[in-house]
């Protein structure tokens, strides 16, 4: 056990992927010298050669086309997305032709692709640089999406999108890129599947259902809660595509009730779809409809109000309220 | 005659190596004006500075190949076009007047080497030995793929324009890697990670159109930036379904590749022996090493863009006549009678063989299976995946309803 911050962990987690697998390599756009503009792969140019950690054109398509052109002939790319707003250049690249590269070849070609974007707000940065398209990615088939929300994860999660041959899709909060935990770099324990739920913390009156950035923001709410007498489960989903509706489920046939929070806005995001499937599946058990906790139908705000977008501990809390009043 | 483009006091050495690169050189400062040719319409044979010595090595077998398959992909065009009217496939894309600068380039090519069409490619199809029949179930509506490209390292169709490019100078970049890890394995004298493979390079084709797209720009920029293996076949057939090529562009194609810093080069696009010649020398030059060269075939379409479309909307028929004047396989011919190298039973056969294609063809595409929609379920992921298993365990569910009402037909069993 070892304790690192998050961004050291996936450039550990790189490490080993680079150790690992020769036919990996990393392409981005300044993830050479300078290891990246949040440093995730500092030291890895010097330690792996400029063939392995390739400073590409600035050129997101190109990144992500050549990266399904060198996995046709059997290479490992792993792409770093310099800010969540810049992919969509590389957006008709991943939808229209990494996504279904497998299906329209009737299942002979694989490419594994994987993809790192840093997303999500709370950094008090400017326009472009604190988006949530998850949802955009999770609706487009083909594609795997997964999302760390600690450094234990943040290590072993690169290396299985790696290894899947699926095209993965990883999204980190870079918010929480400086957030310390201990990582087992031994083994992955109950992290072995990067698609399977975790519950973080047990409950019997509400779940709460979270990914990646609001983790620690929903943990602390369920903490508040426990100070007014209510016993909140916190469901880290880990993996938004496939989202593990097995484990949601048993949480919110226990618990009665449940709150979805995203930084992502409400409408049309990954929270709709979990309401709509746990109605259908749990519909006898809920005590109160699923309440969503997300971000306004807005482009993403002046950093100087994020602070009003952002769902935080008391937005949770008052959807929690919410639902305890059916 | 053919046209000369370059001063041939360029060229003093015999070694044709040295005489590429000079001209690779001279090309990266020279306009792509006048373009290369070599058999003129008139069917007589020209020469050119660079590229006389790779006609001189055809063989009589290979020129009599070359007619043959144009004839043959000329004879399937109108094959698919018969079968699109009949309603036996939901599109057709024509490639009549291009075969040219299809077969003179896929014959150009090697086995190792990975070939990454657009649509229209069909003639270039042909060279990599793809089962014709195989080519139309996209267009059937059986499949969106069709063939494995692995059999033949010919790649899937594309129908979004250019997003093919970047995936060409990747995979050429792969074999730059696979090299490299060669080279290393052997130094370290371990056994390869893969066999030794024959130097390969890697083909891209797209249209006059398609070079507007923003992807051509960033897989050139690659390409030159790590000096991949790529050769960029652009057909410049004039016309974008209605937009001429001059709404793409307002100086030759070919020039273009100055600005990255590779050489263009525009070739008469419907003379089969300069098409030959130039390909060959940009993906030899490739496989050793000298990075990527952009070819800018300068041929026409014929016919309309797909079976849905109108050209005369948008064009006089008095150009296409124009073109019709220039067609790549009645040179050859008249080169081919007049050279004494075939004649009549040659091409009576030929006309034969297309016969026989028109008619396998007519047949297997009959023949073409509706795919179950569980192979959809099987092959969007390589791995398990939950929501896949759960929508097709409904399905499943959903279907059984059905399996004893024996009066409701299968979706999609008529046709
Ligand atoms: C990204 C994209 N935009 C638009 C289209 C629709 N479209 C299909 S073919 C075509 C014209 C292509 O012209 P060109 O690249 O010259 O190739 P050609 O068909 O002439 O061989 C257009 C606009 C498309 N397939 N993809």
């Amino acid at each position: 056990m070892t304790t690192m911050t998050i961004a050291k962990a996936i450039n550990e987690g790189l490490r080993a992927t680079l150790t690992n697998n020769p036919r990996a390599l990393l392409m981005g756009e300044d993830i050479g010298p300078l290891g990246g503009v949040y440093r995730v792969t500092d030291g890895l140019i010097a330690e792996f050669g400029a063939d392995r950690v390739v400073d590409t054109p600035l050129a997101e398509s190109g990144i992500i086309g050549t990266a399904i052109g060198l996995s046709l002939r059997g290479y490992l790319p792993v792409c770093e997305i310099q800010f969540d707003g810049f992919v969509f250049p590389g957006f008709n690249q991943i939808t229209t032709q990494l996504a279904k590269m497998h299906a329209r070849s009737n299942g002979n070609l694989t490419v594994p692709v994987v993809i790192r974007i840093p997303y999500g707000g709370g950094i008090g940065s400017i326009e472009h640089h604190s988006e949530s398209p998850e949802a955009l990615f999770a609706h487009t088939a083909g594609l795997r999406i997964i999302t760390p929300s600690n450094p234990h994860d943040a290590y072993w999660m690169i290396q299985q999108a790696v290894d899947c041959q699926d095209p993965v899709i990883v999204f980190e909060p870079k918010r929480r890129y400086w957030l310390k935990g201990e990582v087992d770099t031994e083994s992955p324990g109950t992290s072995a599947d990067p698609f399977k739920a975790h519950v973080l913390r047990e409950g019997t009156d509400a779940t709460v259902a979270v990914y990646g950035p609001l983790v620690p923001v929903a943990l602390a709410a369920a903490n508040a809660a426990a100070e007014d007498g209510r016993s909140i489960e916190v469901v880290d989903l880990r993996s938004i595509s496939p989202i593990d509706f097995d484990t949601v489920t048993a949480s919110v046939k226990k618990t009665g009730r449940l709150v979805v929070a995203h930084e992502a806005p409400t409408f049309g995001g990954i929270g709709g779809e979990i309401a709509a499937r746990i109605s259908e599946r749990a519909f006898h058990c809920l005590e109160a409809p699923v309440i969503r906790v997300g971000g306004f139908h807005m482009p993403y705000p002046v950093a100087k109000v994020e602070e009003d977008y952002l769902p935080d501990i008391d937005r949770i809390l008052e959807a929690l309220d919410r639902a305890f009043s059916y | 005659m053919g046209a000369t483009h370059l001063p041939s006091t360029e060229f003093d050495g015999t070694d044709i190596e040295d005489r590429q690169e000079a001209a690779a050189e001279a090309r990266m400062g020279a306009p792509a004006e006048p373009m290369v040719q070599l058999l003129a319409p008139d069917g007589t044979l020209g020469t050119d500075p660079v590229f006389s010595v790779y006609a001189e090595r055809l063989t009589t077998e290979k020129l009599r190949g070359f007619y043959a398959d144009m004839a043959k992909i000329r004879r399937f065009d109108v094959e698919a076009t018969a079968l699109q009217r009949q309603g036996q496939l939901a599109l057709w894309v024509p490639l009549t007047g291009q075969e040219a600068a299809q077969i003179g380039s896929g014959r150009a090519s090697q086995p190792q080497d990975y070939i990454f069409p657009t649509y229209r490619e069909h003639g270039v199809a042909l060279t990599r030995n793809v089962d014709l029949a195989e080519l139309l179930r996209q267009f059937r509506g059986v499949s969106n793929g069709g063939w494995n490209p692995k059999d033949t390292n010919f790649h899937l169709y594309t129908l979004v324009l250019a997003a093919q490019t970047p995936h060409a100078v990747g995979y050429a970049m792969g074999i730059q890697r696979d090299q490299k890890l060669a080279a290393s394995t052997a130094l370290a004298g371990a056994t390869p990670a893969q066999p030794a493979e024959p130097n390969a390079a890697v083909m891209v084709y797209f249209g006059d159109g398609a070079s507007s797209e923003g992807d051509v720009h960033e897989s050139m920029v690659f390409a030159s930036s790590y000096k991949a293996p790529v050769v960029f076949f652009c057909q410049n057939n004039h016309w974008a379904i209605s937009v001429p090529s001059s709404v793409q562009t307002r100086v030759p194609l070919a020039d273009r590749a100055k600005g990255y810093g590779f050489p263009g080069i525009r070739v008469d696009g419907n003379d089969v022996v300069a098409v030959h010649a130039v390909t060959e020398w940009a993906l030899e030059r490739a496989r050793r090493g000298e990075g990527p060269v952009l070819i800018e075939a300068f041929t026409y379409r014929v016919g309309a863009h797909t079976t849905a479309d109108d050209p005369t909307k948008y064009r006089e028929s008095a150009e296409e006549s124009r073109w019709r004047a220039k067609d790549p396989l009645d040179r050859l011919e008249k080169y081919l009678r007049a050279e004494g190298l075939a004649g009549d039973s040659f091409f009576e056969q030929v006309r034969a063989d297309g016969d026989e294609l028109a008619a396998y063809v007519r047949k297997t595409t009959h023949d073409l299976e509706t795919p179950d929609i569980r192979t959809a379920f099987a092959n969007t992921y390589v791995e398990a995946h939950p929501l896949v298993a759960e929508e097709l365990a409904w399905f499943e569910e959903y279907s059984a309803g059905f399996a004893d009402d024996a009066a409701v037909p299968a979706e999609g069993a008529t046709n």
